[in-house]
């Protein structure tokens, strides 16, 4: 495979014998944000599936328990995320199946899948995903994120998709150090608004899941309050008559 | 052990329900100098005795390092036990390299012991000649595990191998109970009576045994020479003392002789 001039490349795999290969998502998840908090880590992502342009699910999980100790959100393929969880079943059953006192925590999981996201790179058939790992094991907490190209880190606060650009700011000015469930829920919340307001990909339903020494909690679904009631948009034509 | 029938191949059975291969395998650990192993809740001490086949040769290499929480100590074939070392090695970086963490001792034990195993059950195989105490560690401490060629795995709190091993093990059984709240130098200590047991008279020194250490917060590593002479001295000392005094003379050399145990 000649990684200098990959068009060629590509071409010529897809003709040797009509290879099956990921080249495009086709239905995705958009942002999750993820926080370090005082007992734990707070995950949060809407439940949006996204057909293209179209919403086309809306109730898609894109948070999961992974094992005792861990949390996986996904945005990008829903597919892929499928795949994944399944890989990460594999992973975990033959783990406990040991059952001898150990057991693979948040750090382990989250250099397994940098693994399994840049091998599937190295053969330019991608997890069109970007993953956030978050889980607290022995009091130690622990937050990362891998891309679909195998980049992978860890750091106090994670975001994916648009909330990179948007949420990441927010999170760099208002996280700090030990913050309180009900400010990092805040915080979260603060960020998932800005999102629906400036994502269209984004929808108006989500989950936050909460993970601590003593276990996950995935919330049920609900909505955040909007306001649109600005001038504005009460007469949007107002400077362009005839338009809609 | 004597001649028998039946024993010419690994896979035919007696009739007794024996496999003879794989004992006489087990008989080759027996030859190997000794090795020995004890741990506490947070150490493991591994040491063995170094024979040189002549003056003018050095020893055997008989303690490994698996990683950086796991070491081995072999008797028996000891090329065997190299080729076994290296696939340990070997497990234990592919699983760091994958889950940037460090394979707990008992899942390579396990590991090592199907390896084992299989060459009890091919006929163009024959069993591994050598049995190796393994020390690690894992999420709930130290741990002691004795491999024997034929695919068996047992933890131990304190074990010997290898040629008069049958010494160190009384010693060890009269005083194992001690081991598990036991310091590491008390261990360590413990590890070198352990050795001089099995010479039989001949003078311990640090020139014919080679003593390692791995623990909670202390890297596998082998301890040096110097360090372990002095250690000997220290307990010669103690014994040269009436045995009735064996309790003061202990605590009468262990400040002056505080050995530098920081390596």
């Amino acid at each position: 495979m000649n990684s200098i001039d990959s068009t060629p490349a590509k071409q010529g795999l897809a003709s040797i014998e009509g290879s099956e290969r990921t080249l495009y998502p086709y239905v995705t998840g958009t942002s999750v944000i993820g926080i370090k908090y005082k007992d734990g880590i707070l995950i949060a992502a809407d439940m949006g599936g996204s057909y293209g342009s179209t919403l086309r699910y809306k109730s898609v999980e894109r948070i999961k328990p992974i094992g005792k100790h861990s949390l996986l959100g996904a945005s990008g393929e829903i597919s892929d995320f499928q795949e994944i969880l399944k890989y990460l079943d594999e992973l975990i059953v033959y783990d406990n199946m040991w059952d001898d006192g150990n057991s693979l925590g948040p750090k382990e999981v989250h250099n397994y899948l940098t693994r399994v996201m840049y091998n599937r790179r190295n053969k330019f058939n991608p997890l069109w995903n970007s993953l956030v790992l978050g889980g607290v094991k022995k009091g130690q907490k622990y937050l990362g994120m891998v891309s679909m190209i195998g980049v992978h880190f860890e750091d106090n606060h994670i975001a994916t998709g648009f909330g990179n650009h948007l949420a990441r700011p927010i999170l760099r000015e208002e996280w700090h150090e030990n913050i309180s469930f009900e400010d990092g829920v805040k915080l979260l919340e603060k960020c998932m608004r800005v999102l629906l307001y400036r994502d269209r990909s984004a929808i108006n339903k989500l989950q936050i899941a909460k993970i601590t020494e003593s276990g996950v909690f995935v919330s049920q679904p609900y909505a955040l309050k909007t306001f649109w009631g600005y001038s504005a948009f009460e007469n949007p034509t107002k400077g362009a008559e005839g338009s809609w | 052990m004597f001649r028998n029938q039946y024993d010419t191949d690994v896979t035919t059975w007696s009739p007794a329900g024996r496999l003879f291969q794989v004992e006489y395998a087990m008989e080759a650990v027996k030859q190997g100098s000794a090795a020995i192993g004890l741990r506490s809740k947070t150490h493991i001490v591994l040491a063995s005795v170094n024979k040189a086949n002549s003056e003018l040769s050095s020893h055997q290499k008989k303690i490994f390092k698996v990683d950086d929480h796991i070491g081995v100590a072999i008797a028996g074939l000891t090329a065997d036990g190299r080729v076994l070392s290296r696939y340990l090695r070997s497990e234990c970086i592919n699983y760091s390299f994958s889950y940037e963490s460090p394979l707990p001792v008992g899942r390579l034990v396990v590991q090592l012991a199907d390896k084992a195993q299989v060459c009890t059950q091919r006929s163009w195989k024959r069993p591994y000649g050598v049995g190796l105490l393994v020390a690690g560690l894992d999420e709930l401490g130290a741990h002691l595990y004795y491999n024997c060629p034929s695919g068996n795995y047992f933890e131990y709190q304190a074990f010997a191998i290898g040629s008069r091993s049958q010494a160190a093990k009384t010693y060890l059984e009269r005083k194992f109970e001690t081991f598990m709240n036991a310091s590491r130098e008390d261990l360590i200590k413990d590890a070198l009576f352990a050795i001089k047991e099995t010479l039989q008279g001949e003078k311990l020194t640090s020139s014919i045994c080679t003593v390692s250490v791995v623990g909670v917060e202390e890297p596998f590593h082998i301890m040096d020479q110097k360090t372990i002479q002095q250690l000997i001295e220290s307990l010669e000392v103690k014994e040269d003392e009436p045995v009735g005094d064996q309790g003061a003379a202990m605590q009468e050399d262990e400040s002056p002789e505080a050995a530098p145990m920081d390596i």
